[in-house]
């Protein structure tokens, strides 16, 4: 990458480069000063920009209201849960798929991620029924199997362009060294993949707290997570902005604090290891 | 003991027939080679034998157990990759102890077995750096380590030193060889360089387009080519091999002769040339002469034979060298 850039383009490009930034920034910034003003203030117009009044209000009435820190445990649980049980499956899978592979192993591939590409509401109902027959409506164990399940293609492909990065030939080896297939996945793919591994589990975990549409119609009073959380912030009395800021800001809160500090990882994550 | 057979071996990838209809049998303690052009089928034979690919058809057997359906790690043989195929995040005692773990042994055995091989190898002061703080030469030797600290009935080399400089290919070369006599173990090796081949082996396999063409020892296959690809294949530079009238007058549809087994004049019967090149290497020199009706023929002659380009000469094949070859390209052995 060394590639000589002129100081005006280096300028320019760092412009540029945080004015975007900023922008995408931006309605996370407004988010949390917000959360800051009187419910007053925060209709003011023209809008201010500080909040003329800095109050902690909003943030003690949210808890009191509606136990921030239960849905933070719901959160964490579905999120971290969905994740984890999603990797016992998803390293097998991409496993067979980037060393065995068969003639339709690439359709395979295709199809699973298809399934992304279909809109949720598709198949709102079958789910809704599948779940409420089963008794998992309002259940951490059903969004944690729904929320594994609807990332699992994902993290199939993720970790299957990592893995393809690995020569076949050390898995070969340690075969030949007498290890059995767990132990081959277990001491030599897996260490070899820890950077692709860590930065899907981050991509999941992030994917998997943000997610609102199964989390908000799959539950109900017991297993709301924070995006249930916000959401009912938006209620029929009325938005009171401030109130839901707070709630967003405490909700988005965690997941930005680990994001940053694993913007490195995230980074190799999103480009899906197209860059070494 | 590590005696390894093959019957009928066949290995087919869809359509395309890879290996076909393979036998061989492999002593106790020999060192065989595979040779060959590239994409003959060498490295799926091997890999066949490892068990890291299935048959298509035919049974291998190691000290008489059919072993046609086991794992690699139920076959006890161990394999040294082309690419070394270290693991990367371990150290070098990691690497040459990942067998023995597996295995299960106790860490203090483990400890001495590796201590044992990594000196055996000079590795001894490299023990806790990872792989890639190693060069090119000691990786080979980390990979050779993993190998023999298992103790296994058999070693499989997959071109394990062309990744090397020509001088460390050498010496590694001698190195191997060396190891493979002290431990008496079983080793299958495959090469497509000619040297190692000859030097190497106890018995040579010369395999084309998934055939074996021949067995036998560097200098049975030297001395008396079964058929016109080993006679090609075998010796460097390449034996001259001449059809037509020539041959005709000695019976046969081609006629070969080394380049060694030719005699240069000035004057007399032969074949009438003149020299197009003249390599002079010191201890030998190269002559290629152009003869009419035949083409370009490579002679060999010791020392410097005060031979130069453009001079016209003589040749004479030694007759008791000259190897003859029928329209099939089947050696005629005079009976
Ligand atoms: N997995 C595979 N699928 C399909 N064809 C294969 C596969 N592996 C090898 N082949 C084919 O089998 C033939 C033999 O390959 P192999 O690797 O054994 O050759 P080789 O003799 O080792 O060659 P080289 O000297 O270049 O290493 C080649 O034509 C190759 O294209
Ligand atoms: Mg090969």
């Amino acid at each position: 990458m060394a590639r000589a850039i002129s100081p005006q383009k280096k300028w320019t490009f760092t412009i540029l480069a945080w004015i975007v930034a900023l922008i995408l920034f931006f309605p996370i910034l407004w988010t949390i000063l917000t959360a800051f003003k009187t419910e007053g203030d925060a209709i003011l117009f023209p809008p201010a920009f500080l909040p003329p009044h800095w109050t902690l209000e909003n943030f003690f009435e949210v808890q009191a209201r509606s136990d921030y820190f239960r849905h933070f445990f719901n959160s964490v649980v579905i999120s971290v849960g969905s994740t984890l049980i999603g990797l016992l499956v998803a390293v097998p899978a991409a496993w067979s798929m980037a060393f065995a592979p068969t003639k339709r192993t690439k359709d395979i591939l295709m199809w699973m991620l298809s399934t992304k590409m279909m809109p949720a509401v598709g198949v709102l109902v079958p789910i809704y029924l599948i779940f409420k027959n089963l008794g998992l409506l309002d259940s951490l164990a059903g969004l944690t199997g729904i929320l594994m399940l609807i990332n699992l293609p994902i993290m199939v492909w993720m970790l299957y362009t990592y893995f393809r990065e690995i020569p076949v030939d050390i898995l070969e080896a340690s075969r030949m060294d007498g290890a059995v297939l767990w132990k081959e996945i277990v001491y030599v793919l897996l260490p070899m993949a820890i950077p692709g591994i860590a930065s899907t589990l981050l991509l999941n975990i992030i994917l998997a707290w943000n997610e609102a549409f199964w989390t908000l119609n799959l539950s109900a009073a017991n297993a709301a997570p924070l995006t249930a959380f916000i959401a009912s912030y938006s209620s029929p009395e009325g938005l009171f902005w401030a109130k839901l800021s707070a709630a967003s800001t405490l909700a988005i809160a965690p997941i930005l604090v680990i994001g940053w500090f694993s913007q490195k990882q995230l980074v190799r994550g999103m480009t899906f290891g197209a860059v070494k | 003991m590590g005696k390894i057979v093959l019957q009928g071996v066949e290995k087919h990838f869809g359509d395309v027939k890879v290996i076909s209809n393979v036998d061989l049998t492999v002593e106790d303690g020999a060192f065989v080679v595979f040779v060959g052009p590239s994409g003959c089928g060498k490295s799926t034979l091997l890999r066949l034998i490892a068990g890291l690919e299935d048959v298509t058809g035919g049974r291998i057997l190691i000290d008489g157990v059919d072993v046609t359906d086991l794992p690699p790690m139920k076959r006890g043989l161990s394999m040294v990759f082309q690419s070394y195929a270290l693991y990367p995040h371990m150290s070098v005692r990691g690497n040459i102890g990942f067998g023995l773990k597996m295995a299960g042994l106790p860490k203090d055995e483990i400890a001495r077995k590796v201590e044992a091989a990594a000196a055996t190898l000079n590795l001894t002061q490299y023990l806790d750096r990872k792989p890639r703080q190693l060069s090119g030469g000691q990786r080979q030797r980390v990979a050779i380590g993993r190998a023999i600290v298992r103790e296994p009935k058999g070693f499989l080399f997959d071109e394990p030193l062309s990744n090397l400089d020509a001088a460390l290919r050498v010496n590694m070369r001698i190195e191997i060889a060396r190891l493979q006599k002290a431990l008496a173990t079983t080793a299958i090796y495959v090469t497509h360089d000619q040297v190692e081949a000859m030097t190497m082996a106890d018995k040579i396999v010369v395999l084309n387009a998934g055939r074996v063409e021949q067995v036998g020892s560097p200098l049975e296959l030297y001395d008396r080519p079964d058929n016109l690809f080993v006679a090609g294949f075998i010796g460097s530079p390449k034996m001259n091999l001449v059809g037509g009238r020539i041959a005709e007058g000695y019976g046969a549809a081609t006629v070969g002769i080394r380049p060694e087994h030719l005699l240069v004049g000035r004057e007399g019967d032969g074949w009438r040339g003149t020299i197009s090149v003249a390599e002079h290497l010191g201890s030998d020199t190269f002559l290629y002469v152009d003869v009419k009706d035949v083409g370009l023929v490579t002679v060999r002659t010791q020392g410097e034979a005060g031979l130069r380009t453009g001079d016209s000469v003589v040749l004479r094949p030694d007759p008791a060298r000259l190897h003859r070859f029928d329209r099939d390209g089947r050696a005629i052995r005079a009976a």
